[in-house]
């Protein structure tokens, strides 16, 4: 589109800015930005980590614009980047569209969204079902002790006020996850509002960004809203306990993140192109709202210098990278996928460019 | 842009002297030069202005072609299904900076005639630039003071107290449940946004009124107040106007303290406690995640909204025009 006109005289200057300024890295490498990628803000905080770590450790400098995931798929497929990174896998028409060749979806860690509410009354942690999320989210539960709330918290004196929900308003990554799950939990979300990154949703109010419905939350007595984990697990949001599809009421704690990738991906094919969603996934600790995130690139590598230092860099971040993934809220990959990763990664082709 | 309609029409003694006036045949080769880069310099706005025009329009087109004009009459927003209805986001931006500017002109009015006729001089200037500063104040920090004083407010005392009284309480503009983000919010900060554009305009054109006006007033007998009503005012009446079309341009684009006060709901509610959208705040909402058609549709409303600005522009200066040749008549 008319955004590469623009894109490309932007990055490269950026380019020539990060070569002039750069101080030289360690072992003596030229200091300029190797490889540029752009997209998702969900997995910022696990990447930025990355890309610092691992230039000190190597010299190679990542330099990653964390615009969306839409920008991100943008970008890629006009080649105007190295890599993109995106929150929901990209659709058959949009893969279509590329340039320069199929892309390839590389997971990287898996994250979770939490549901969090103000309820001044209550101490110990909500339990809610995907039905009651639903029902509360289209509407058709307004009271905080209607009988689909009540009957699965026994144990609490539920209080008779609204319910506020709040939303986002800005598209985002952590709606497609959590419309993802309401689409798979319920069929009255999956007929109507469905999922997306953008929804038109039937009641609420929108805030913008993870802080917007936050602040908004923590504003209103009786309000629910839902965050990604790491932005409430840092300012200390009470976060509800889901339903799976086992039937068991699990926290979003980084193990029961990692089961539900693990049930899913079990079952995995071996030609998959992990565009799979682990919403709402089988086994007994798994928590309902988790979803990969994903890195793209190009199957066929146009620059084989470029190409490579990529396919480095992502083998480091699956094995030593992810290490650090729990401290920073997100669950690492599971160790057989990983292995099937880098099954993947041995098909990328660098030598299309000669 | 540049040219001011109300200037063909206000007699003036002077005759312009025009940059395509009588020729200097030996024309010096450096003037020919200074005046080929001042006609560059100045054809640089519409230029520019086309070619935003241009690139957003082709950008918005795909959804033009596909849904025609109609998308701008319906109500349903719903990337997910392909629907693509702007109206609640017209109205918002519409009423939002409509009510704005009936709630500031009346204060930036009163604050512009107190800085002119009746501040003590110590007083005026400070006056005048805290007023001024107002404008200088980053969008987000209006949003952000919003969020934790007005909105709490609006919610845990404003709304309830409307709520209470006998018959106002229960009129359709104060119905529903009040949690604060709400087209009232987004107004009462586009109020105050837009009153140091409107009062700074105001309090110029005012101080520019000459004293043999008011003298004149004065002698006649007026008390001070006609001489304001009947004198000054009158005179200063097309800058004022002006400076109201500057507030409410402002308002319209106003994107960043709404978005964080508004609530982010594409309704169309009469109540002033319910959320609404606008236009802008939709655009800075979708952008960075939209893709394909959707992508499409939001340069679509951003057409739309060029288009909004322009005519509520037009009509904003032909009030002008009217109004100054009223004032000479």
């Amino acid at each position: 589109m008319k955004f590469r006109s623009v894109i490309v005289p932007v990055t490269v200057l950026g380019m020539i800015v990060m070569a002039c300024g750069g101080d030289p890295g360690p072992g003596g490498r030229r200091s300029s930005v190797d490889l540029t990628g752009a997209g998702a803000t969900f997995p910022y905080p696990i990447y930025s980590r990355w890309f610092s770590d691992y230039a000190r450790e190597t010299g190679v400098r990542i330099n990653y614009g964390s615009l969306g995931s839409g920008a991100g798929i943008r970008q890629v497929s006009e080649q105007t980047v190295d890599f993109g990174a995106t929150d929901s896998p990209m659709s058959d028409a949009e893969l279509a569209d590329v340039k320069g060749g199929a892309l390839l979806h590389i997971p990287t860690v898996v994250g979770a969204v939490v549901v969090t509410y103000n309820l001044p009354s209550i101490t110990q942690p909500l339990k809610l079902s995907g039905d009651a999320i639903a029902g509360i989210f289209l509407g058709t539960i307004t009271k905080w002790n209607d009988p689909a709330i009540a009957s699965i918290n026994p144990d609490v004196q539920m209080p008779a006020d609204d319910i506020l929900v709040v939303h986002r308003t800005d598209g985002s990554g952590t709606t497609y996850i959590f419309s993802d799950f309401l689409t798979s939990a319920n069929q009255a979300w999956a007929n109507g509002p469905g999922k997306g990154k953008q929804i038109n949703w039937p009641v609420g109010l929108g805030g913008k960004g993870n802080e917007g419905v936050a602040g908004q939350v923590k504003q209103t007595p009786g309000a629910i809203g839902y965050t990604e984990l790491a932005y409430a697990h840092q300012n200390g949001l009470p976060t509800a306990l889901i339903g799976n599809r086992a039937g068991n009421f699990v926290a979003p704690t980084i193990e029961n993140i990692q089961a539900a990738a693990t049930g899913v991906l079990a079952d995995l094919p071996m030609d998959t192109d992990f565009r799979v969603s682990i919403v709402n996934g089988p086994g007994e600790k798994a928590y309902p709202i988790s979803s990969l995130t994903w890195i793209l690139l190009h199957e066929v590598q146009a620059d084989s210098v470029k190409g490579r230092k990529l396919l480095d860099f992502l083998r480091w971040a699956l094995t030593k990278g992810d290490q650090q993934a729990a401290a920073l809220d997100y669950a690492p990959l599971p160790a057989p996928v990983v292995e099937r990763v880098f099954q993947r990664l041995d098909e990328v082709k660098l030598d299309g460019g000669q | 842009m540049s040219v001011d309609p109300g200037a063909d029409s206000t007699p003036s003694p002077v005759t312009p002297i025009r940059g395509d006036g009588p020729k200097v045949s030996g024309q010096n080769f450096g003037d020919r030069i200074y005046r080929w880069t001042i006609t560059a310099f100045a054809l640089c706005i519409p230029l520019l202005l086309l070619l935003i025009a241009v690139e957003i329009g082709s950008a918005g087109w795909p959804t033009f072609r596909e849904h025609g004009i109609s998308f701008l009459f319906l109500s349903t927003w719903d990337p997910n299904s392909g629907q693509y209805g702007v109206l609640p986001a017209i109205y918002g931006t519409l009423i939002s900076s409509l009510l704005a500017i009936l709630l500031a002109t009346p204060l930036a009015l009163g604050v512009a005639i107190f800085l002119s006729e009746f501040a003590p001089a110590w007083l005026r200037t400070p006056v005048a630039f805290l007023v001024d500063l107002l404008a200088a104040i980053p969008s987000v920090i209006y949003g952000l003071w919003g969020i934790f004083f007005l909105i709490p407010l609006l919610r845990d005392h404003v709304a309830p107290a409307i709520k209470s009284l006998p018959v106002i309480g229960a009129l359709p503009i104060f119905a529903g449940p009040a949690y604060g983000n709400s087209l009232l919010a987004a107004v009462l900060i586009l109020t105050i946004m837009i009153l140091p554009y409107t009062s700074s305009v105001a309090r110029e054109v005012l101080l520019a009124v000459p004293r043999s006006q008011r003298e004149a007033a004065l002698a006649l007998g007026a008390t001070r107040w006609e001489t304001i009503r009947d004198a000054v005012v009158p005179y200063a009446k097309s800058g004022i106007v002006g400076g109201v079309i500057l507030g409410l341009g402002r308002a319209i684009g106003e994107t960043m303290a709404v978005t964080m006060l508004i609530g982010n709901v594409a309704q169309i509610k009469a109540s002033l406690f319910a959320p609404a959208y606008t236009m802008a705040a939709l655009i800075a909402n979708e952008f960075s995640e939209a893709s394909g058609p959707h992508l499409s549709a939001l340069m679509a409303v951003g057409s739309a909204l060029f288009l909004i600005t322009i005519a509520v522009n037009g009509i904003a200066r032909w009030l002008v025009w009217r109004v100054s040749r009223e004032g000479a008549a």
